[in-house]
């Protein structure tokens, strides 16, 4: 690091856990960027609230659990955690559903996170 | 305005790596800087040497090599996407007990924290692919 400074970085993370590996991708850079304590928020779209169910076995098709990582986020002082309104209900899921305390939010609040950030990864 | 890309697909797989490569080019030609060139998940194969496209097709490979040395740009293959994908330098190769490396020389293999560093030290990060 060449100047220590601090800047407000979104990630948005669309994709369910374990089709391809860019769910964990996101959660790899999010953790990273928690570790040089940036101020994050980690937004979770469409497919990619899957993320966060709880009671998934992904080991029974040879993948790493992912939940773990997710509910410790709190841990790396990650705490905007949020899921698109929508997204939950049209999966049939609830807040309850959830390995880690989620802001459900908007897209109009979506974007005012997005317009309010210093940078924007999403994958 | 200092400028860093971050790579998420592989050549040849999608359009993103050549964008990629022609916006940076770009960005140079109008006097840009490009703060790093940083190859993340399936983006690490622009770095694999060992890429051999036929003839008649363009290189994409050979093509981030000249850009990256011509303009001595800051290129990093994120070493966990690179290392589970098959593109090892020799010291990783070494401790991998693997029978070759294959990284460009072009970038080198670094980890996370290099993008954290370019997200706080460029004035843009421009993302493609994913």
């Amino acid at each position: 690091m060449s100047e220590p400074h601090i800047k407000t970085i979104s990630f948005i993370s669309r994709k369910a856990p374990h089709s391809q590996g860019l769910a964990k991708a996101c959660l790899d850079m999010v953790l990273s960027n928690a570790v040089f304590e940036q101020n994050i928020n980690f937004i979770f779209m469409g497919d990619g609230v899957y993320q966060l169910k709880d009671q998934q076995a992904p080991k029974l098709i040879d993948n790493k659990d992912l939940s773990a990582a997710f509910s410790a986020l709190p841990l790396y002082d990650v705490h905007n955690i949020y899921v698109e309104a929508d997204a939950l209900p049209k999966r049939y899921m609830t807040a309850e559903d959830l390995v880690v305390e989620a802001k459900s939010i908007s897209n109009e609040q979506i974007a005012q996170l997005l317009a309010d950030s210093d940078v924007v990864y999403a994958l | 305005m200092n400028i860093s890309i971050v790579v998420y697909s592989a050549p040849y797989s999608s359009q993103a790596s050549w964008s990629a490569y022609r916006f940076t080019r770009e960005a140079l030609a109008q006097g840009q800087q490009i703060g790093r060139v940083f190859f993340y998940y399936d983006g690490v194969h622009a770095s694999n040497a060992l890429s051999t496209p036929p003839q008649d097709e363009f290189d994409l490979v050979a093509a981030w090599r000249e850009l990256i040395n011509e303009h001595g740009i800051d290129s990093i293959s994120c070493v966990s996407s690179a290392l589970k994908r098959g593109i090892l330098n020799a010291q990783e190769a070494q401790r991998y007990e693997k029978e070759c490396a294959n990284l460009d020389p072009s970038s080198e293999l670094s980890g996370l924290a290099q993008l954290v560093d370019a997200s706080l030290n460029s004035d843009r990060v421009i993302s493609f692919g994913a």
